[in-house]
């Protein structure tokens, strides 16, 4: 089938960019590999479970009723493996694949966790930050009966906060931080007194648990056989790398660990528009104009996956972008554009104090990459360790794609999401610069997608063989 | 993840059997599998490839693939499949 406009992803920014180009007059599909909208912060919960009442769950409730009162076609519950042409779009769901075409497409795939390696960190039970909120918000299960948090970034108080409403217990936090950086972004945090309120109500609840709250204190290691057992944590600089200090040592059955996100960029990325590297934002991220269009016509991109600054500007940026691919279709004249525009553009620049400092707090930390233990995996799916990254630069591999080619670093079926940002340090800490690496090159399929959900019923009695060619 | 659900209020999913590896595991339908797994105990869910070191769901998010099983005859993403009466789930053999 054809409409006006395709979106990816129906979170914050891609639910609102697909609200405001429908609103506009366009004929939209939304696409999302989740049963419901939301993304990852407003994340439905499971059906036939009740959530508590929090403000993520008042506005994801508030955003799907808006879609479900709007034109907009929502194809949930599809996983997007394949964008090509100008733009065609393959998702395979409960009917097998679909596929949909439309002459734009907005790219609003959010953002993935980034974990920076250390020993054991592949042991079942250790977990992301991210993950753990996944598991919280729409299950309403504690990733473990006795739980590390460990990591950076205010998922660690969110996380925290959550396995106590949960019944868990939290063993310790380990923040990388220290109060001195808390405090130091306390003026851009009270831009937004809700947030910073909220931030204030975890800390009460997890000082009330008398959780131990490590600062300036880093994973050493997660040890167990078939599963986590223990904990080690131990004390860091300001820079991320290991201090001088006695370590601890925690019996748990979880760790939750995080350090910042990385943009969900391969869309971008599939269709080599411009990109640049930004540390802040996340790593490698697509050039934009202020309304959110690529260098390639008629692709935006907005949200996390197009550089991290949280919820609030993925909401802004994703109406701004749609009406402003309503407004490139001809729907919204220029003034009607500019004054439906004026709204979202105030939010965004109204966020920006409060998502440079959470994005500062979560940017990826050089000397804690430089600490990782040589024979710890850095690519989970092919089990390529620090070790044999760099012997690959010794052997002559200077960007990613030829340390994807010498060591399968990246090759695997996550292709690279969980490895790629910290393997990019590695080697760019031996060839000079992040972009002289670059990234590992983007390529269908975008998810992995099981065969037998492209082919449907399917036997080879259905082949149609043609008759011999007459000699 | 072994403990933490049990006693949730509000849960009115019914309770449903799957079998794990010929085993039979309650869980609660509509749960991801993943979660239902990880409730009765059962976190590793396969072996890495190389070094053939114990591997478990680890993003939840349909993103790193380690929770990837055979449900039903057919390779899943497990934190991606919704739990119903009846599932089979095989973890044996599984790389
Ligand atoms: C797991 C996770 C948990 C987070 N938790 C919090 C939190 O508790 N509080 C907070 O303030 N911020 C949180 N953040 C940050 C927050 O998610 C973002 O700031 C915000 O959600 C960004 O909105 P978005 O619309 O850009 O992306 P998202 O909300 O991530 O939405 C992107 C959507 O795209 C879909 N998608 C991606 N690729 C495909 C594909 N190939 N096929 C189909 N669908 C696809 C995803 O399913 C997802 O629904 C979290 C981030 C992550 C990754
Ligand atoms: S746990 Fe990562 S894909 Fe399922």
């Amino acid at each position: 089938m054809t409409c006006d406009l395709i979106v990816l992803g129906a979170g914050p920014a891609g639910a609102n960019a697909a609200l405001a180009a429908s609103e506009a007059g366009l004929k939209v599909v939304l696409f999302d590999q989740q049963p419901e909208a939301g993304g990852q912060v407003w994340r439905a919960p499971s059906p036939g479970l009740a959530v508590p009442p929090s403000p993520e769950a008042e506005s994801g409730g508030a955003l799907r009723a808006r879609l479900a009162a709007s034109a907009v076609d929502r194809r949930f519950g599809r996983t997007v493996w394949s964008v090509g042409g100008r733009f065609r779009v393959d998702a395979v769901g409960p009917a097998g694949n679909e596929t949909v075409e439309a002459p734009r497409l907005i790219a609003a795939t959010g953002a993935h966790e980034r974990v920076v390696p250390f020993p054991g960190w592949t042991l079942p039970g250790v977990i992301g930050l991210a993950a753990a909120t996944v598991l919280l918000k729409s299950h309403r299960a504690s990733p473990g009966r006795r739980v590390v948090v460990a990591g950076c970034g205010p998922l660690l108080a969110v996380v925290a906060a959550g396995i106590l409403k949960e019944g868990g217990t939290v063993a310790a936090i380990a923040d990388l931080s220290g109060p001195q950086d808390w405090l130091g972004a306390l003026p851009a945090l009270s831009t937004q007194p809700r947030l910073l309120a909220r931030g204030a109500g975890w800390a009460l609840k997890i000082g009330a648990a008398r959780v131990p709250v490590l600062f300036r204190h880093g994973v050493r290691a997660a040890e167990g056989e078939e599963a986590l057992a223990r904990v080690r944590l131990a004390p860091v600089d300001a820079a991320g790398a290991f201090a001088a200090g006695a370590e601890r040592v925690l019996e748990v059955d979880g760790l939750c660990v995080g350090h910042g996100l990385v943009p969900g960029a391969e869309v971008t990325r599939l269709f080599r528009v411009e990109q640049g590297f930004d540390r802040r934002r996340g790593g490698f991220v697509p050039r934009l104009d202020e309304d959110g269009r690529t260098s390639l016509h008629g692709l935006y991109a907005c949200g996390d996956g197009a550089g991290l600054r949280g919820a609030m500007v993925a909401e802004a940026a994703g109406r701004l972008a749609g009406l402003a691919a309503a407004h490139d279709a001809g729907a919204l004249d220029a003034s009607a554009f500019q004054s439906a525009a004026a709204t979202p553009r105030a939010a965004l620049a109204r966020a920006h104090a409060f998502s440079d400092a959470m994005a500062d707090m979560m940017a990826l930390r050089p000397a804690q990459v430089a600490a990782i233990p040589p024979d710890t995996v850095i690519c989970r799916c092919e089990d390529v360790t620090r070790a044999e990254i760099e012997a690959a630069h010794g052997d002559g591999a200077r960007d990613m794609n030829q340390l994807k080619h010498f060591t399968r670093c990246g090759m695997g079926p996550c292709q690279g999401r969980f490895c790629g940002d910290v393997a990019a340090e590695l080697l760019a800490a031996k060839v000079g610069s992040r972009e002289a690496v670059g990234t590992f090159t983007a390529r269908p399929p975008l998810r992995p997608v099981a065969l037998a959900d492209l082919l449907g019923a399917f036997d080879y009695s259905d082949i149609p063989i043609p008759a011999p060619a007459p000699l | 993840m072994s403990a933490g659900t049990s006693g949730v209020g509000g849960d009115a999913r019914p309770l449903v059997t799957i079998l794990v590896d010929d085993v039979a595991v309650p869980a609660r339908a509509g749960e991801m599998l993943t979660t239902a797994l990880a409730r009765n105990g059962l976190l590793r869910l396969r072996k890495s490839p190389r070094a053939g070191g114990a591997r478990g769901a680890f993003c939840h998010m349909g993103v790193c693939q380690e929770c990837a099983l055979h449900v039903d005859g057919v390779l899943r993403q497990a934190c991606l499949t919704p739990v119903r009466e009846g599932l089979t789930v095989e973890r044996r053999g599984v790389l």
